[in-house]
């Protein structure tokens, strides 16, 4: 087994907020993240395959493929956008970097055939980071 | 669903690599320049790493001023701009950042209750960095070193 990641970068506005919460709570638990206006990040994901190496090819995956299906299924949706209001799974969850990492995962999951999805890392910032496995 | 969280944090200390149970020869053997009796310092960044299910209500493994708030209260406050070799931590052990990571990782595990401890990573430089993810741990049971 040979694990393969490859890197990409976005940059998007977010902000956080639960409807269910009073005005209160919303800003006691989210903070400054709670402004209703957003604010933005330049995120970093990194994408991790793994699989065995084809003996013909020399190939965990064709990483021009998975480039472009990172592009198209990731980038294209969420570059440039406020995540909040022009991504779907944000319409009604919350876009914490744990939720951003699940999101990805779900919609590279289906998409890939060589290999299999290993890990979803995404970076808010170079300090802050989530991993998502899938569901264990 | 459960996700991995990680957090960054910086501090910096002193120290001198130094074993009461070695002669002058053998410690400046073991541990060179580290061994230098004025000691030296470094900037360590320490990885906290926290799992658990994200909650549908918050969209978070843990709130992150929880874990700042810990970190900051119990462990920087703790080492940082310290000559560690003056604390009690190492008033028995030498202060190696192996060492250091299983203090750390310790320190976390005894008090942080708003997620699980899944493992720490501290960097001594750009080029080393060590990991300690507890005894018990089945992914990680000894200290990974890259050095």
């Amino acid at each position: 087994m040979v694990y393969l990641t490859r890197k990409a970068e976005f940059s998007a506005s977010h902000y956080y907020h639960n409807p269910a919460f009073t005005p209160e709570e919303n800003l006691r638990i989210f903070g400054k993240c709670n402004n209703p206006n957003g604010h933005g990040h330049n995120y970093t994901l990194e994408v991790t395959v793994k699989g065995e190496v084809d003996p013909r090819s020399g190939f965990v995956v064709d990483l021009k493929q998975l480039k472009e299906i990172m592009h198209r299924e990731v980038l294209d949706a969420m570059d440039h956008r406020f995540l909040n209001k022009e991504v779907p799974e944000f319409y009604t969850q919350i876009p914490t970097t744990e939720n951003l990492s699940i999101a990805v995962w779900q919609r590279l999951e289906s998409k890939l055939q060589q290999a299999r999805l290993h890990r979803v890392r995404v970076y808010e910032t170079p300090d802050l980071f989530v991993d998502f496995y899938g569901e264990e | 669903m459960k996700a991995h969280l990680t957090r960054r944090y910086r501090f910096s200390s002193s120290h001198r690599l130094h074993s009461a149970e070695m002669s002058a020869e053998e410690n400046l053997a073991t541990y060179g320049k580290c061994n230098n009796p004025h000691g030296h310092g470094h900037n360590y960044t320490l990885e906290v790493t926290v799992s658990g299910p994200v909650d549908p209500a918050t969209g978070m493994v843990c709130n992150l001023v929880d874990l700042d708030g810990f970190v900051e209260s119990e462990v920087l406050s703790r080492y940082d701009l310290q000559n560690l070799n003056t604390l009690q931590d190492f008033a028995q052990q030498v202060p190696t950042t192996e060492n250091l990571s299983v203090e750390i990782y310790e320190i976390l595990q005894r008090g942080f209750r708003k997620a699980h401890l899944e493992r720490i990573r501290l960097e001594e430089t750009m080029m080393n960095s060590f990991e300690y993810a507890g005894e018990k741990s089945e992914t990680a049971s000894t200290l990974k070193v890259v050095k």
